[in-house]
Order: C-alpha cells, then structure tokens, then sequence
C-alpha cells in the first residue's frame, strides 16, 4: 500500500497555467523528492495530491483509487508543512492527537500513538507545552510526529527543513531518513536544497516551468542528464556549458563538463587559461579559469591546492565525461 | 550622559502630549459626572468646581430614577447593543471567511458590494427602513433596532475581518482539512481564535454608534416599552426649559455600561496582541 499514479495532471489559476501535464508513478514504499526552481509548481503538484486543491484535468490515484473527489482528510495522507502549521491554541499532544481524533479513534489508542510517536521524535518533555513555547526545530518535529501518528499510506513534505539553521537541517535530515527505513513508508518530498535531494531520494522529480523534465535516481540524474536544463540544475558548483563550436564538434550545439572531471596542471594541457578567482573549501578547492579556447571554466579539484589568481594553467577534461547536447537541449547519446 | 538627558526630554515630551490628550479628552466626561452630582444653581454658578459639601445634590439621580422605567431603558439599550453586536461579529466573520478564503466568480465585486456601506449612511435610507418595519409590523420592537444596527455594523465588520483573515496563514487551514476538521470547525477552532484582536476592534467600533443613537430609536421604536437610555434622557431636555441635573445624571449613568463592555472588549485586544507577538 502507499503507491501513488498521477496521470497528466494540469492545473491552472485563472489564465495562467502552473502545472502542464505532469505523469509520475511512485511505487510502495519509494522516497521520491520533487526538486525545481522557484515558482515551477512543486507545491501546487503537492497540494493537487493531497487534495488541498483541484486539478484542472488529469487524474490522481492512491493505491489505484482515483481521489479526485475524496477530501483530503481521507485519503490516507499526512503534509508537513514549511512554516510548521502547528495549532497555536493546542498543546503538543493535542496538535498530534487532533486528526485521530476527528476521524473517531479511541482516546486510549490515541493517547498510545501519540505516545510511541513523541518518543520516536524525543518529544515526550514538551507533549504539554503549546507550540510557542517550543524552538524551530522542537516545532518540526511536532509537525512531523503530527505526520506520523496518523500512519497515513503517502507522507508529503513541502520544504520542511528550510526554515532551519544549518546544523539542525541535517539532524533532522537523518531523522527523516530513519523514519523512512522503520516506517517503510512512501514519501514525496519538496525541496530546493541539492544535498538533501542527493541524499534522500531514491528517485528525484526535476521539474521546470510545469512540466518533468527528468526522473531517475540521484546518480543516474547526475551521470546521465536528459537535457540541459538537468545538467544545469543538478549537481554544484554546476556543470561547465561550453559552445560546441569552440571545440570543433559540428554535432552538437553545447558540450557540458562537470567542475570535477577537468584535471588541471601548470605544465601542459588542453585549454590554456589564467586563474581568475580561487575558492578554497577545506575538502575541495573551486578554481575559475578564463580560458581563450573555452571561455569562463569552473574547475573543482579534491583537497588543498596553492593557485592563486593570475596563475597561467591547463585545462584537460577526464576522457568520457563530456555530455554532448543538440539545439533543443536534448543530449545526444550515440557516439559514445 | 547628554544622550541619557536629551532621551529624558523626549520621553517627557511624549507624556507631556499623551497626558495633554488624555486631560483634553476626559474633561467633559469629568465635567458630566462632576455636575451630576451638584445642585442646579451650583451647575450654573460654577459650572467648572468638583461637589462641596455644600453644592452636593443627587436631585439629579432621584429625578432620573423616578421618572419614567430608566432601569427598563437601560435594559432595552443593553439588549439592543449585546444583540447587535453579536450578529454583527457572527455574520461579518462568516462572510469575511468566504470573501478570504474561496475562490469564486465575482469573489472581489461582492466584497466592494459589502463594504459600500461604509461609505452610504444608513440613515439616508430611513424612510424605506420605516416602510419596511410597518409592513413587517416591527414598529417599536427591539427587534427593528437590532435588524437596523446590525445591517449598519456589517460593512466595516466585512471589511476589517475579511482584511485579517486574509493574514491567517494558508498551511495552517490546510493542515487542519487534512487532520479532518470540516470548513466550519476551521473557520470556529482554527481562524475565529486567531482574529479575536479584530473582533474586539470590531465589537467597540460597532458599539459604540449603537449606544449612542438616537436617530433610530426615535424613529422606529419610540414606546415607552421599547425607549432606549439615550432616547429616554431626551425628556429632560425640553423646548424651554432643560432640566440639566437629569441630564447630566442620565449621561452618567450610561457611560457605565458601555465602559464595562469596553474593559471587556480590550482585555480581549491585549490578549489577542500578546498570544501573537509570541507565534
Ligand atoms: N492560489 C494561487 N493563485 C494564483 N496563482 C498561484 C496560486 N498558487 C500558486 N500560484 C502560482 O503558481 C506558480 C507555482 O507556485 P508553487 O507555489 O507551486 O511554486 P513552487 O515550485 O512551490 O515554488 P517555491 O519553490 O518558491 O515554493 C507560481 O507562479 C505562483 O505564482
Ligand atoms: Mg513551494
């Protein structure tokens, strides 16, 4: 249980279409993260799953039932919200006992749940206290134990963690991931954080401007990009778009190279270049060359390294790992 | 040093101006209450002194009281205000919830078509209102002045509430279709809660023009049944002779319920304010 179809679901506000023909099918159990830029639609997809708004046209199916016209309390869901959405005049225990509740569960079995789901999230100190009292992060973990007590069959996240500094993030990043492993749960998840797409899905959801451009799992996104808006996207510092014509290919129009598969030397190469800017991460070291052959070209090498802005240098990409796309951004793949 | 003293200064500025205000804006009630309590001649002679034990009178009370039913007036001004309010505060959040929260056809043009009353005075209808309650036989019944007070409260109550609303995070009633609550217990659990600091504003804007009319009462319900406090006083103000203890003692005597729904009222703002500040 817990599979989910969406078959070519468009949504529009007015004149001004959001989502134009989106077909996805998530099996039982499979962590999917819908990842995009700002204003796509991803959240407009998410609430036309839940049924917090309706679809234009197109279909909607949990576990092969069509839900377009089942309300949402009943469709064997649960959304974590950005902005927490606890109720402020409810304390803890309430917030994630209100839905059971309203569906008639037994006190007792609720007061059970709740239990076993604060003690999940280490929340038993702060069952009695109101949301307010409570820091950012106690505050999504209520919203995500609210979640979890109704055991739904498809949890949705819309940007939980974005409201989070940066160490909390990837505690409760894990969190999550560890729930999905002991809940075997199927989660959709918005995010516009790489990292966590990277990290958490088995199978990530690119869209752009209302549509999928790609779906695959993280590796396969990141090894074979579909089009150029994927290769843009995925992947940071982002892929190296180099002008076909500058290289002499007469097939393609543009020639992507990932930051970390361009060696680089003092002596010789294939591009000679003068550093422009040097980033020093710790683990990585982000090198800008200006390139007369290539253009601007950004280069990521592993560990510490001593270049320094005005430093001549050569470029040399690591054989294979050039992707090659045509004039509509659609990448050519016979040949190699 | 000078910068400790300079905001000294400014902060004496600022309550020299607010106490100024506050002097400014209590004086005539000081100056009711104080005559109240006086004998007609010392109202005349020195309208501006506090009682002494001299010029101390409650004539003023005892004409008040024995003159016609003031206690039922109060009781009529009492229901006539609670009522209205209430149907105000019910019906305007209801219909600021549709305006705020559905998307429909002509969604905006209602919402212009609520608040014009805003700007038209209700009293230029008054002659239609008065056919309206003859056919309806409501002449002088409360029940005429609470329809008229609440059709008068509506507008702004639409558009106060509907402008809150409109600020009641999105997430937060999503969250709550999604555990289950119907719109109704979203609009009473979820959004009412959040929006009582409106409400308050709402409750005293309404209250106190309802409190206060005379327009209405005389017109629609003059019995002696049905007369309000304001509408009641009016008998000690006469053509040629005014009999200003009365008055003076009736306007008193009215100040205090609408000061008791006030401290309500805002306790309710305050509260509302703080339970916020804190989100
Ligand atoms: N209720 C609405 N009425 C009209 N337009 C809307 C409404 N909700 C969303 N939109 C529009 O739909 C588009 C997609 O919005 P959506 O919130 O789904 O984007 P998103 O991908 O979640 O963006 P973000 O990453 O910034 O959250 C936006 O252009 C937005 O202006
Ligand atoms: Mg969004």
């Amino acid at each position: 249980m817990g599979s989910l179809q969406l078959k070519s679901i468009r949504k529009a506000f007015g004149s001004h279409e959001v989502l134009k023909g989106i077909d996805l099918d998530v099996k039982d159990g499979e962590f999917v993260i819908f990842v995009g830029p700002s204003g796509c639609g991803k959240s407009t997809l998410l609430r036309t799953i839940a049924g917090l708004e309706d679809a234009t046209s197109g279909s909607v199916q949990i576990d092969g039932v069509e839900v377009g016209h089942v309300a949402p309390a009943k469709r064997g869901i649960a959304m974590v919200f950005q902005s927490y959405a606890l109720y402020p005049h409810l304390s803890v225990r309430d917030n994630m006992g209100l839905g059971l509740k309203q569906a008639g569960v037994p006190k007792t079995e609720i007061e059970e749940k709740v239990a076993k789901a604060a003690g999940m999230l280490s929340l038993d100190p702060y069952l009695a206290r109101r949301p307010a009292e409570l820091s950012g992060g106690q505050r999504q973990r209520v919203a995500i134990g609210r979640a979890i007590v109704r055991e739904p069959k498809l949890f949705l996240f819309d940007e939980p963690l974005s409201n989070l500094d940066a160490a909390l993030r990837v505690n409760t990043r894990l969190e999550i991931a560890r729930l999905h492993r002991s809940l075997k749960a199927t989660m959709i998840y918005v995010t516009h954080d790489q990292v966590e797409a990277m990290t958490l899905a088995d199978k990530i959801v690119v869209l752009n401007a209302g549509r999928i451009e790609q779906v695959g799992s993280p590796m396969e996104l990141y090894n074979r990009p579909a089009n150029l808006f994927v290769a843009g996207f995925i992947g940071s510092p982002q892929m190296n778009l180099i002008d076909a014509a500058k290289l002499d290919d007469r097939d393609a129009k543009t020639i992507g190279i990932r930051p970390e598969h361009i060696g680089l030397s003092r002596e010789t190469g294939d591009w000679q270049g003068k550093v422009i800017h040097v980033e020093h991460l710790g683990a990585d070291t982000i090198i800008y060359i200006e390139s007369e052959t290539v253009g601007l070209l950004t280069v990521r090498l592993f560990g510490e390294h001593r270049y320094a802005a005005d430093d001549t240098v050569y470029a040399t990409p690591v054989i294979g790992s050039m992707h090659r796309f045509d004039a509509e951004g659609r990448v050519i793949r016979s040949g190699q | 040093m000078s910068k400790a003293r300079a905001s000294y200064i400014r902060i004496g500025a600022v309550h020299a101006a607010l106490i100024a205000y506050t002097l400014v804006a209590l004086f005539p009630v000081f100056l009711t209450i104080a005559n109240s309590f006086k004998s007609r001649n010392a109202i005349f002679r020195e309208p501006l002194a506090i009682p002494t034990p001299e010029t101390f009178s409650l004539i003023g009370y005892e004409t008040v009281l024995k003159q016609g039913d003031f206690v039922g007036y109060f009781q009529n001004s009492i229901i006539v205000t609670v009522v209205s309010i209430a149907l105000v505060l019910l019906f305007g959040a209801m219909a600021a919830f549709a305006l705020s929260e559905y998307r429909f056809r002509g969604n905006t043009l209602m919402g212009l078509y609520l608040a014009l009353g805003i700007m038209i005075p209700i009293r230029l209808g008054t002659v239609a209102i008065l056919q309206g309650m003859v056919a309806a036989d409501l002449v002088n019944t409360l029940t005429a002045l609470i329809l008229v007070y609440t059709a008068q409260g509506l507008p702004l109550a639409v558009f106060i509430l509907s402008e809150f609303m409109r600020t009641v995070s999105d997430d937060l009633k999503n969250a709550g279709r999604i555990d289950g609550l119907s719109e109704y217990a979203i609009f009473l659990r979820l959004v009412l809660p959040l929006i009582r600091p409106a409400m308050a504003t709402v409750a005293v804007f309404t209250m106190i023009p309802i409190w206060n009319d005379l327009w209405f009462p005389l017109i629609l319900a003059p019995a002696e049944a049905t007369k309000t406090v304001t509408l009641g006083s009016q008998i000690f103000i006469g053509q040629f002779v005014t009999n200003w203890n009365a008055v003076l003692s009736a306007l008193s005597l009215a100040i205090f319920p609408v000061l008791v729904l006030y401290v309500i009222f805002s306790r309710q703002l305050i509260r509302g304010i703080t339970a916020g500040a804190v989100k």
